[in-house]
Formats: structure tokens, sequence, C-alpha cells
């Protein structure tokens, strides 16, 4: 009997006892949150809220449920970490400001991966951060759904090396050039009886060079690597609308949505997507102003599943992307750093214009 | 009562040098009856010969320790799918059953000790202890009903029926942790229930999916539990091997040493070992396949079990290995339209088309030889054949993955929950798969082989009713049956 009642011991403490223990022991340190990311079908963040406070360290204990994924938090410099399936990793966090801050998914985990967000809500004494000035878009009072199309477009990709860049000056007279369009850009310079000697391409190529003074190789290249991380998967390396993401935003709800043609905005639903827009359709592009592009991407596509990234980028990152987004149109050649037109010479001058979002 | 245990085990070793027919002989027990002790039916080497394993398998204190230490490891693993990581490498329950221990019973304990693992399981752990009211002796004041199992539901259509409905919804099953927990407890829990209603293990015998397929391929293993001597068996009339004595329960699998022809359903538990006064029991040695060289024992419900795990063989391939994104989409999407297609296509297939194909090449060798058998006999016995080839299917299937993913169970056993421990060091250990060139033709081998050993089945069942060369005419189909199920698993497993 006492070897019974040893068997039976050795049951329930070798068994039970290590199953109990475990439960026991899976617990979250108090000290951290632990915030898990799942693809947006699926959930999204978990917490999709966290509270801090200002001046205390916040421990987040992060892992990935599905895919990889990554943890960035909208409008600072820290740099993304990547969630691995199943890793944890633990990042610690202060905040010298209080305000709400949008953390996010940086790695493209799915076709609604830029819903995967969620936000820290930091409170305590002191002022939040002085937020970006009101941006462009709004002072101007920009419609972003109004359609913008260009009805000069050059026949060939304007390029900034062509041009003497004389005219540089003359344009920027003309006002901020982030209010303007190239088109009209073009015909201020067209206008000029000065330049009745200069064919239409030449003022094209002008144009492509005062694009070029407005900007720098630094801010191309944060551009550049902006455009990558975030629009790429959409809109396609090369700005032609074709990512990897590209073909089932076509096929979504919206696109063949009959909500655009009762609103008289195309492709305007409130809800599903739309193909992405082609960055080297020159109809659309040069009618667009930089603060027009600017808008479209704080606002986002309002229904088209163009994200909203106004939490999310800083001013300066704001103005670098739509700086980069021009070179899908103008070659700045070599020396300006990167140029999408000097790497895609596809003519797009054809192609219907279509609402960018 | 008598004390159980490694003390009761020494004493039988010292006593019971080689004396088959002879009593035992035990302290503090009657007299047995001399019962002849005519020549034994097995001649094969008994490994109860050895002391240390014989000490090792009489006693039940090494039992109940492995099987506490994997009822340890089961709820880990259960705790592990509810409470851990859903992401599927990285949880030690999916790791830990559907790559460790699929890996040791599909490349170890299944071919070469057949039911073995069935006498370390963990599952019936639980209900056993109720239904006898003690985990070392079996008494008769444990908890349950105690019936039988009823007459009609005496043979594996459930467990068939139990492996399909597993089989169809595999591939969320084999990678989502809680739905593996979920299936493991709904194991532990009718196992639990089957134990109270019905007496001995009814749910290993007659429910357990695993142990059915478990079952058909012991056939194959080199070990087996036999008696010594009929003759012995005969003449006693306690048939305490059957119905249990103070030394131990009356076999918990149902079964009749005495009239034991195949594995297929001795679980290995020792229990015949313990109980027989006569030490007529013994663990035999023999050639792979012996099983199947027996025409006696075979049965349609065991047939069709062949046809499900190798039909279930070349879908796995198919859907995990394959290159058919939209045929792993309906087999994930458990509950849509797609996969209520799949899972129709898949039992089909199993049911319907693999055995109705191997019907045409069973009435085609009999239209050869002009047999006189009964077709379903045929049938029946031909299907053995495809025993050996299944079992190296699994296998071949197996390495597939194994040698890819066992470097999943480092981290996870650090971490079996996901949480960031580092219990052993090594949950930071990266994913490395081994063998990677290697794998193809290990698996390219082993199917010849199971393809050449279900050949000389074929045609070793075909002799026992014709002389060789029209035995060979009438296995011919079958064996070109075998060949194409073997190309076609060659196509997905390799190719």
């Amino acid at each position: 009997m006492r070897a019974e009642w040893g068997a039976r011991l050795l049951v329930v403490l070798g068994a039970v006892g290590l199953a109990v223990l475990t439960v026991f022991a899976v617990r979250v340190p108090a000290d951290a949150v632990e915030l898990r990311g799942r693809m947006a079908d699926d959930g999204g963040w978990t917490p999709g809220a966290i509270m801090a406070r200002v001046g205390e360290p916040l421990t987040l204990r992060m892992t990935s449920d599905d895919v990889v994924h990554g943890f960035a938090i909208g409008q600072s410099a820290r740099p993304a970490v990547d969630l691995l399936p199943g890793a944890w990793i633990t990042t610690t966090v202060t905040f010298d400001q209080p305000g709400k801050y949008t953390y996010y998914c940086t790695r493209w985990c799915g076709p609604n991966h830029w819903r995967m967000r969620g936000t820290i809500d930091v409170a305590g004494p002191g002022m939040r951060a002085p937020a970006d000035s009101v941006p462009l878009f709004l002072r101007l009072k920009l419609d972003l759904d109004q359609a913008h199309p260009s009805d000069v477009v050059p026949t060939e990709t304007p390029a900034a090396a062509r041009a003497d860049g004389l005219l540089a000056a003359v344009a920027l007279e003309s006002g901020d050039l982030r209010t303007q369009s190239p088109v009209q850009v073009w015909r201020t310079l067209r206008k000029r009886p000065a330049n009745t000697g200069l064919t239409d391409r030449q003022l094209w190529d002008e144009v492509a060079a005062v694009w070029r003074a407005a900007t720098s190789p630094e801010r191309l290249a944060e551009g550049r690597r902006l455009y990558g991380d975030n629009c790429a998967a959409c809109h396609g390396e090369t700005g032609r609308g074709d990512g990897v993401m590209a073909k089932s935003l076509a096929a979504g709800p919206a696109a063949n949505s009959m909500v655009g043609e009762h609103t008289g905005m195309p492709g305007m639903s409130g809800h599903g997507t739309v193909a992405p827009t082609d960055f080297t359709n020159r109809r659309n592009m040069l009618g667009a102003s930089a603060a027009f592009l600017q808008g479209k991407i704080i606002r986002g596509g309002m229904g088209t599943g163009m994200p909203y990234w106004g939490p999310i980028f800083t001013e300066s990152q704001l103005w670098a992307l739509v700086d980069y987004l021009w070179t899908f149109q103008f070659d700045y050649g070599s020396s300006a750093g990167s140029s999408a037109a000097s790497r895609t010479k596809r003519d797009s001058a054809s192609k219907p214009a279509t609402r960018p979002h | 009562m008598t004390a159980p245990g490694l003390g009761v085990s020494k004493r039988l070793v010292a006593t019971t040098p080689a004396g088959m027919g002879s009593p035992s002989g035990r302290q503090g027990r009657a007299e047995l009856p001399q019962l002849p002790s005519a020549p034994s039916t097995e001649s094969r080497l008994d490994l109860l010969r050895w002391p240390l394993l014989r000490a090792v398998l009489r006693s039940r204190w090494p039992q109940l320790l492995v099987r506490v230490a994997a009822l340890a490891g089961f709820l880990v693993a259960v705790l592990a799918g509810l409470l851990g990581t859903p992401v599927g490498n990285h949880n030690f329950g999916i790791v830990l059953v559907w790559i460790a221990w699929w890996t040791i019973m599909m490349l170890v304990a299944l071919p070469f000790f057949g039911r073995g693992w069935c006498s370390i399981c963990p599952i019936p752990v639980p209900g056993e202890w109720l239904q006898h009211g003690a985990l070392l002796n079996p008494r008769r004041d444990g908890m349950g009903f105690r019936r039988a199992w009823p007459a009609r539901l005496k043979n594996i259509w459930l467990q068939n029926g139990a492996f399909s409905g597993v089989a169809v919804c595999s591939a969320v099953v084999l990678t989502q942790p809680r739905i593996t927990a979920v299936v493991l407890l709904a194991f532990l829990f009718v196992a639990i229930g089957t134990s109270l209603i019905y007496e001995r293990r009814a749910f290993c015998r007659y429910l357990c999916p695993v142990g059915g397929f478990i079952g058909l391929y012991s056939q194959l293993a080199p070990v087996a539990i036999r008696v010594k001597n009929k003759a012995t068996c005969a003449a006693h009339t306690d048939k305490s091997c059957y119905r249990g004595s103070a030394d131990g329960a009356g076999c918990p699998w149902l079964l009749y040493p005495g009239a034991l022809t195949k594995n297929t359903y001795c679980g290995m538990c020792m229990e015949c070992v313990r109980t027989c006064p006569y030490d007529n029991i013994a663990v035999t040695l023999r050639p792979f396949g012996a099983d199947l060289r027996s025409p006696a024992g075979r049965r349609l419900d065991e047939a069709f079990k062949g046809f499900i795990m190798l039909g279930a063989a070349m879908v796995y391939s198919a859907v995990m290995l394959g290159p058919w994104g939209d045929l792993k989409m309906a087999a994930y999407d458990i509950g849509s339209a797609r996969w209520f297609a799949y899972a129709l296509g898949v039992l089909v297939f199993i049911n319907g088309v693999l055995p109705g194909l191997f019907l045409g090449a069973v009435s085609a060798g009999r239209a050869l030889v002009a047999s006189t058998q009964p077709v379903k006999r045929s049938f029946v016995s031909f299907a053995y054949a495809l025993v050996p080839l299944g079992l190296m299917a699994w296998i071949a299937f197996s390495l597939s993955f194994v040698f890819a993913s066992i470097s999943y169970l480092w981290p996870t056993m650090s971490d079996p929950f996901g949480l960031g421990w580092d219990l052993f060091g090594t949950a930071h250990a990266s994913w490395q798969p081994y063998l990677t060139r290697s794998v193809p033709t290990m698996q390219a081998i082993v199917l010849v082989g199971g393809f050449a050993w279900s050949a000389v089945t074929a045609h070793r069942i075909a002799a026992e009713e014709h002389e060789q060369r029209m035995a060979l005419r009438q296995a011919a189909p079958v064996i070109a049956y075998c060949f194409l199920i073997t190309v076609c698993l060659m196509g997905l497993l390799i190719a």
C-alpha cells in the first residue's frame, strides 16, 4: 500500500504539480507592458492603447504572433525594431512630453498592414511638443479629392541636366514652389517673352531644373528610404502603382463601386480600395502641387486604401517624401542623388488621368 | 496484498530461469499445478531471458516513471498550446508533439517497437487510475461501470473515422497550438470518460486514432509478445492473463495472449508478463513484418485503415510540401465552402479512389489466375500488402520535415511557453535544417524499399492460394498498383 501511495504521489507531483507550477509561472512581469502584434485582420496590436507618464520609462515586451512585424513610434527618431514570430524583444521608451503618440507596424505584413496602429497616451506635466505647423494643404484649403490633370505634358522625361538653370531664379520669384504644380510653373515660364525661343521640351527641362534646385541629395535619399519602407509595396519601386499589394487593392470593393459615380469622385466610396496611383503618370503628377501631394500623404486616400501618414511622419519627412515623388517625373541626373525618372524612361504621357490617393 | 514492483520481479528472475510450463513459485502463493510442457510454437529469441530487461519489464515502476514523465510532457504541451505563443514553430506544444514525438514515433518507436508507445502513453493514465482505483495494482473498488464494449463496434471503423476526421483538419491541427491543445485534451477526456463507462482500455482499443495506425504498422515490428507454449495456456484454467490476478490486471486490451497471432491490438503493457503464473509469456525478437505472413485475422476494417493511412500520407505530402497554394488555402480554411470541398475530396480519395483502384488491381489478378476465392477475401488479403509501403510512405513524409524542423525544438525547450525564458541556454538558437542534401536520397531509398517489401508481401499473399508462378501472376496487378503509388509519392515528396 505504501508503494501505491508513492506512485500516486509521483503522478500528482510529477505531472499535475508540474502543470500547476507552469500556470503560476506563466505571468508577465509586472513592470512591463506586453505588446503582441498580429496581422490587422486578426486583431492588429494587442493592446491597441497604452498609457504612460512623462519621464517614466515604459518597458515594452513585444512579440509577433504570426508574421514578421515592425514596431516604431510615429514622428520619432527612434529606430524601428523587428518583431519576429514567437520571439520576444524588450525595449524601453521614455517620453518627455505629454500627448498621444502613434505606434505602427513598419513591415509589410499583409494587405491591411497600415491598419496596424495603436496609441500611447502619455500623461503628465509639461506641454506637448509643439505640433508641426498646420499643414500647407489646410492653409491653402486645397480640395484633395479634386482631380488635377495637367493639360500640357512633355513628350519625354524632363531632364534637369539638359537645362541651363538660368530660369530657376525666375521661377522661384513666382512664389512658393510647394504651392504650384509643375505645369503652372511651366506656363509661367512659357508666358515670358524672353522664353519665346525655347521649345516646350526645353521649358520642361527648365522646370526639372527648378524642382531639382528646390531639394538636395540628402533629402532625396531620405525620401527614397521612406518611400521604400512605406510606399513601395503598393505604389511599386518604380512608382508605377504596381507594388506587390497593388493587385489586391485593385480588386477591392471600391474599385467597382458605383458610389464614386454618385459623388463625382471616381473611386471615392468611403470604404474599400482602388488601384494605387501611378506616380509616373505625367498628366496626374504634373498637375499636382507639392502641397497637394503632402496633403494626400497626411490625410490618406479616404476610402481608397491609402493610409493616413499624418501621425507617422514628421513634416521634414513628409517634404522629403514629396521631393522623392517628383523624381518619378524629372530626371535630376546622378549628381542630384536618387532620380527615379532617370531609371524609369517609360513614357506614360498617354495614360488616362486617375486620381492619386 | 502482494507487494508489487521490483522485489517481485527479482524473485521471479531468481526462481524461473527458463522454465516453460513450470509454476513461478512465488512466495506466499498456493502451489500451482504442473501443466503440459509441449514444444514451443515460438522458437524466436525471448528478450525476457536477459535478467535486467526482464526485471525492468516486469516491474511496474520503470513503466510508471516513464508514463509520469510522458504525462508531464503531455500536460506541459497542452498548457503551452493554450497559454503559450500562437506561433506554431515557437510553441512547445506543437514542436514537442508534431515534431519531436512524431519523429520518435515514426522513425524509431513504430518500426522497431510496434505498439511500444502505447505501453508508455500517458493518455490512459488518469482513466485507468480511476477505473482500477490504483496506479500499481488494480483493485476491484475502482470507479466506473465496466460495461462491455458494444459488439457491433468491436472493430476499428471508429478509429478509421476518427483518423479521417483529424486528417481533414490536419493543416490546422498540426500548426495551431490552441487547436493541438484542444485535440490533446479531447483525447484525454474521452479516454477518461471511456474508462469510466467501459471495461479496460476501450479508448485505446477502439477509439484512439493514433492507436489505430500504430496497430496496423506494428505488424511489421520485430518485437512481439507471444506465449511460449500454447498448451500451457490451454491447460491453464484461471486464464489470469485475461481475467487478472493479484499480480496485475487482466489484459487491458481485451486480448487472450494464448491466441495472439499478430501485434495489431497488443498494447505491450506487460500485464500478461506479470500475471502469467507459468512464466509462459515471451517478448520475442523476430523478423520484420512477420505478422503479414499469417493469413489469420485479416479484416476489412484493417484493410481500409491501410488505404486511409496511405492516402493520408499522399494528401499530407501534397498539402504541406506541394506547390499548390489553393490546396493549402482550402485545407487551412476550415469551415469554408472550399474546405468542405477539400475534405470531401480527401475522404473520397482515401476511402473511394484508392480502394476502388485497388479493387480493380485485385480483380485483374484474380482474372489472370481464375481465382476461386471470394472477391472480398482477396481484396482484404492483398490490402495487407500495402502495410509496408504505407509505413515507408509515412517515414519518407516524416523525413521531409523532421530534419528541417527539429531545430525548432532547441529554443522551445528553453522557452516552452514563449515567455522569454532561457532554461537551457538555447532560447535564441536559430533555425537550422539538417541533412538537407541527404533527405531526398533517404526518402527515395525508403520508398523503394517500401515498394519492394510490399511487392514481396503481395507475392507471398498470393502464394497462400497458388504456386509461385501463378502467385506472381496474380500479384502482378497489385504490385503495379504499389508501383504507381510509389511513383506518386516520389513525385510528391522528392520531385
